[in-house]
């Protein structure tokens, strides 16, 4: 039930603000490094001295997002991947079944909090 | 209605009139997608992501644009037919109901065309870090 649903929400989140999120990044790399470092400014990290208020808002709003969008895409694929072998027709025994959908929530927020180690521990090191 | 087969009387009644062609491209796409978003997820980790020039240089290496490409039209057309499902299930009233079918077509299309746009823009770009600007 728990996954099934979650399936359709992380999908429209995906959907909605991951691809919004997509073009707006892919937009600005095309129109150049003015408008890449604009939105880099709004998302992640405003790099002038004096940062203003809506900057400041953002730039922690866009962090909460993309670790929103990552645990979200990590529920996706591993949601997706059991529906694959469910489509088979195997892995509907209920003990199974109860297994995999645990596994499914349990690696999405191992994955998640692993990418953003990863990223931060970078952040750190240079 | 009332004569022909079991089947030939239930044919074409499902809530969107073709269950299993998009049943199939659903599958098909979310196939693409497990590999085209994951190559994607782990570039971008990969990538110094404010550095625009480095960026830039990697998405207009011809594989990769392709690779973007084929990215938003198997991501896009996913989700365009996820949503359409959604829309179908708890969109009720026919007319709400094909009104938001009418939006969601339009925002898959239209994004997926500025996606790809953008990415020819990416591609043509003149070399040595110029703004693409006029093209």
């Amino acid at each position: 039930m728990a996954v099934s649903i979650f399936h359709r929400i992380t999908g429209d989140g995906l959907a909605i603000v991951g691809a919004l999120m997509f073009l707006w990044w892919l937009g600005a790399l095309a129109a150049g490094p003015e408008a890449y470092a604009a939105f880099v400014a709004c998302v992640w990290k405003d790099p002038s001295p004096e940062i203003s208020a809506l900057h400041q808002v953002t730039n922690i709003l866009g962090k909460v997002v993309l670790v929103g969008l990552t645990w979200a895409f990590f529920q996706h694929l591993f949601s997706g991947l059991r529906h694959f072998v469910l489509d088979t027709g195997a892995g509907y025994e209920l003990r199974t079944n109860r297994l995999w959908s645990i596994l499914v929530f349990v690696g999405a927020i191992l994955a998640t909090a692993a990418v953003w180690l990863y990223i931060a521990q970078e952040a750190l090191h240079g | 209605m009332g004569n022909g087969t079991r089947l030939g009387r239930v044919r074409g009644l499902g809530p969107s009139h073709h269950g299993t062609g998009h049943w199939l491209q659903q599958r098909l796409t979310a196939l693409g997608n497990v590999l085209l978003v994951t190559w994607f997820f782990v570039s971008l980790i990969r990538l110094p992501l404010g550095d625009h020039g480095a960026v830039h240089r990697w998405a207009s290496n011809p594989t990769v644009a392709l690779a973007l490409i084929l990215l938003v039209i198997s991501v896009f057309w996913h989700f365009r037919l996820g949503l359409q499902v959604m829309i179908e299930d708890y969109v009720h009233g026919e007319a709400t109901k094909l009104l938001s079918l009418v939006i969601l077509n339009f925002y898959a299309i239209g994004g997926a065309a500025f996606g790809i746009f953008a990415i020819v823009r990416i591609v043509l770009a003149p070399a040595a870090g110029l703004a693409p600007g006029g093209m």
